[in-house]
């Protein structure tokens, strides 16, 4: 197939496109889409069962076990239980990003290219600082570990590589907890509801913005 | 008559029109509606609304969680199904490698087109921008005036239905009494950018979107759209009955199961097929427009997708809602004896003045929106309030450096969580993960502010496209190479937006979330990337530059008919879905006059 914007565009600057699309919220229906030019094989294709997306999603999954395993723990480092919601593990997370980094899209592609040696970073570095493996870390431990990749930008030159990665973990995982039911009721989505009347701002929030 | 196959074509059609979106669709409804013997040629698949909206599917149903990808590049419930910035099969080419010179065609194949996903932004152009040439000395002037268009303005507005209010702004027209429904009520942040951006002399009002909020009335519109034609009346009122206003969730561009928004398919189709006047070929890939010896249009030839076999099929008329570039390469590409350098060409205009909308974007953070009590701000679907461009007299008095102006969408709130929710706070958090990272997620999530300009290029000699000397379809059909260049004019309104969206968000006490760029090649979106595709079949007031008449008829063969955004003489910043409406029925009507007349026989 011609594909000309593919051809013509290198990649870095078609995913600085993707980065700049993604870095806001999505103004629905009026940004920018994605300029890279369709995956030919793999993917769920260009007229998928929307009503019914459970069976779209048919990649082969990528994660080891131990893969896995290191990749559960980090997540329940970043979204741990509280007293408003369970940890990202208890809802899929680990699932959700097996899921991503095994699709056969550009994007994802580069991620599993950032995440699958990170997680191997992360247990190698466990094992040179701890003598053990990330998913047998303490509490303690592990946020020694991750206080030094938190920040891309404070990061120490030896951890800029695996800060990068930890960004990258952090917003994956984020996502697709605050997707589930249990993240919705977190952060506090309450849409997604008929209605037969839209009410507008309740008082509590107009106050909060100054606006009475 | 309904949804056909191609062994069932009728041996000839009053019009045979091809594409079945905003104005395929208008054209359809209102020539069967007076009983004109219809068929539509779709170049994409059947499609159902009512049966293949996800209206209620959450993200984490949703592959990737719904995240937009090469396959579906505004997420996964996006309508649009079989279509995208590529086709398979279906390429098409660019003169030049330099990304800034490119244009991307986005190209939806399914019945209804554009007009299943699109922002229902419905925008009325003004009295200024027929006469832009005039106003400014720069592109063309229409050669039609507001006035001659206003009737039909209202009549699309009454029949799909479209909220906003007329606000008394410069070259904003006025709907009339009526005809507009409520707007929704404005959310918080709407609200704050409202208070805020009256301080830097914005008006920030209610915006147009094609919306129902209440009910169409099956007593009295009828007969105000369809005045002494009593069969028309009662199909539109039993229609109209099973059309539900907004009830207030899922995001419109996903379509619209309950019918409450504009599509082609949930509002012009359904009524146009009770008719009995319309049949309906979906699959149907037009390869050219037949003429006969004196240059006239005698019908087309169409390739059925499913089995690649070739048809012909016999009308009095031929009318293009095909998309404007798709249009323009279906006449580019309906070359005869008498239309040597393709059907309508004469003038050599035909591809010429291609034109998209100028895009910009700038968003930020607001801390007076941060730990919001958690409310539903769903609401219909989309924008409530917009900024309609408030610049007219600076503009005229040449003090902004560019000509012509924007209007400002923008997004504010608490909506439904996406796989980005959460996503890149390091710049306000400072890289905090555990339960810290719980507590900052939750006190910005809905805090954050998106502003995109919208603004009006002005055509120009180097933005055109041309049939590729090379390259052809699956189907053997030779496709189109685009041109490309944006003039200062556009690239400053770019960098116009970012200064003016910085502001905004330093009056409302907000972050930006980069430092605005004074460079508007970069500040300006790719070429073709808004969806505004128009132009490359313009019409004037003379033959010898232009394409088309003041009705959409090629001026080479008046029984074709041009009834999508290729006619634009400008491209306002009004976005073009709903005057290609108003232009489709106002062309249609004169098609019906003058076939009344005997002529077009």
């Amino acid at each position: 197939m011609n594909s000309p914007l593919r051809n013509s565009i290198d990649r870095r600057t078609a995913l600085k496109w993707v980065a700049a699309a993604l870095s806001l919220p999505l103004l629905r229906g009026v940004v920018q889409g994605n300029p890279v030019a369709p995956a030919t094989t793999g993917g769920y294709g260009l007229d998928p069962n929307l009503v019914d997306p459970s069976g779209a999603a048919l990649w082969p999954r990528t994660f080891t076990p131990a893969q896995r395993a290191t990749a559960a723990a980090l997540c329940d480092v970043i979204i741990p239980a509280d007293d408003r919601s369970p940890s990202a593990s208890a809802v899929g997370v680990p699932d959700f990003l097996d899921e991503w980094i095994s699709a056969p899209y550009p994007e994802q592609q580069t991620d599993q290219a950032l995440l699958l040696p990170g997680l191997a970073w992360l247990d190698g570095e466990a094992g040179r600082r701890f003598g053990r493996k990330f998913t047998a870390l303490d509490a303690a431990q592990q946020s020694a570990l991750c206080d030094d990749i938190r920040l891309v930008s404070a990061a120490a030159p030896e951890f800029k590589e695996a800060a990068r990665f930890f960004k990258r973990f952090r917003d994956l995982t984020a996502g697709g907890f605050y997707t589930t039911p249990e993240g919705h009721k977190d952060i506090g989505y309450v849409g997604n509801m008929p209605l037969a009347e839209f009410a507008g701002p309740p008082r509590d929030a107009l106050a909060k913005a100054g606006l009475v | 008559m309904p949804v056909i196959k191609p062994q069932q074509l009728q041996p000839r059609y009053d019009a045979i029109v091809i594409g079945s979106g905003a104005a395929g669709g208008q054209s359809a409804y209102t020539l069967t509606m007076e009983g004109a013997k219809v068929l539509m040629l779709e170049a994409g698949r059947h499609y159902d609304a009512v049966q293949e909206t996800p209206m209620f599917q959450t993200n984490r149903q949703a592959p990737l969680r719904g995240t937009d990808t090469p396959d579906k590049p505004f997420g996964f419930y996006d309508a649009t199904v079989g279509g995208g910035w590529q086709v398979p099969g279906e390429p098409y080419t660019q003169a030049s490698d330099d990304p800034q010179k490119q244009f991307w065609w986005w190209r939806s194949r399914m019945l209804g087109g554009r007009t299943n996903h699109w922002s229902r932004v419905a925008l009325r152009n003004g009295p200024y921008d027929f006469k832009p040439r005039t106003r400014d000395g720069l592109g063309f002037d229409w050669p039609i005036a507001y006035d001659d268009v206003h009737a039909y303005y209202d009549k699309v507005e009454l029949l799909i239905g479209v909220y906003g209010t007329n606000e008394g702004i410069e070259n904003v027209p006025h709907s009339s009494p009526g005809v507009l429904h409520d707007p929704p009520k404005p959310r918080v942040g709407e609200l704050l950018v409202r208070e805020r951006g009256k301080k830097l002399g914005l008006p920030v009002v209610p915006a147009h979107r094609a919306v129902m909020t209440r009910r169409l009335d099956p007593a009295t519109l009828p007969q105000r759209l369809h005045p002494g034609n009593a069969r028309a009346q009662k199909i539109l009122a039993e229609d109209i009955q099973s059309r539900a206003a907004c009830f207030w969730a899922t995001p419109c561009g996903r379509g619209c199961s309950i019918r409450a928004t504009y599509q082609s398919t949930t509002v012009h189709l359904p009524p146009a097929l009770a008719t009995g006047n319309l049949d309906l070929l979906p699959d149907a890939m037009v390869r050219e427009i037949t003429v006969d010896g004196s240059g006239r249009a005698t019908g087309v030839v169409f390739i059925d997708k499913q089995t690649g076999t070739e048809y012909r099929v016999v009308g009095r008329t031929v009318i293009l809602g095909a998309g404007s570039c798709e249009s323009v390469r279906l006449l580019l590409n309906s070359r005869s004896a008498r239309h040597p350098q393709g059907l309508g060409n004469s003038s050599g205009r035909l591809g010429r003045y291609v034109m998209d909308t100028v895009g910009g974007g700038f968003g930020g953070q607001i801390p007076l929106l941060e730990n919001m009590p958690a409310h539903n701000e769903d609401g219909a679907g989309g924008a409530h309030m917009y900024i309609p461009w408030w610049l007219c007299q600076e503009q005229l008095a040449g003090k902004l450096g560019f000509a012509r102006g924007y209007h400002v969408e923008f997004r504010t709130g608490r909506g439904e969580p996406t796989v980005n929710t959460g996503a890149n706070l390091e710049w306000l958090t400072g890289g905090s993960y555990g339960k810290k990272f719980k507590e900052d997620a939750r006190r910005y999530f809905g805090s954050f502010v998106s502003f995109a300009g919208r603004g009006e290029m002005i055509p120009n000699e180097k933005s055109f496209c041309e049939i590729d000397p090379v390259v052809k379809d699956k189907w053997g059909i030779p496709v189109l190479r685009f041109h490309w260049e944006w003039s200062e004019h556009e690239t400053r309104q770019a960098a116009h937006m970012e200064r003016t969206f910085a502001d905004l968000i330093a009056a409302m006490g907000g972050r930006p979330r980069s430092q605005p760029t004074t460079d508007g090649a970069r500040a300006i979106k790719p070429g073709g990337s808004i969806i505004h595709e128009v132009g490359g079949a313009m019409m004037g007031a003379e033959a010898a530059s232009s394409v088309t008449n003041a009705w959409g008829q090629l001026w080479d063969s008046p029984n074709v008919i041009v009834a999508d955004g290729a006619v634009f003489a400008s491209n306002p910043d009004k976005n073009p879905t709903l005057t290609i409406m108003a232009l489709a029925w106002r062309a249609a009507d004169h098609l019906l006059e003058e076939m009344k007349q005997g002529r077009h026989a």
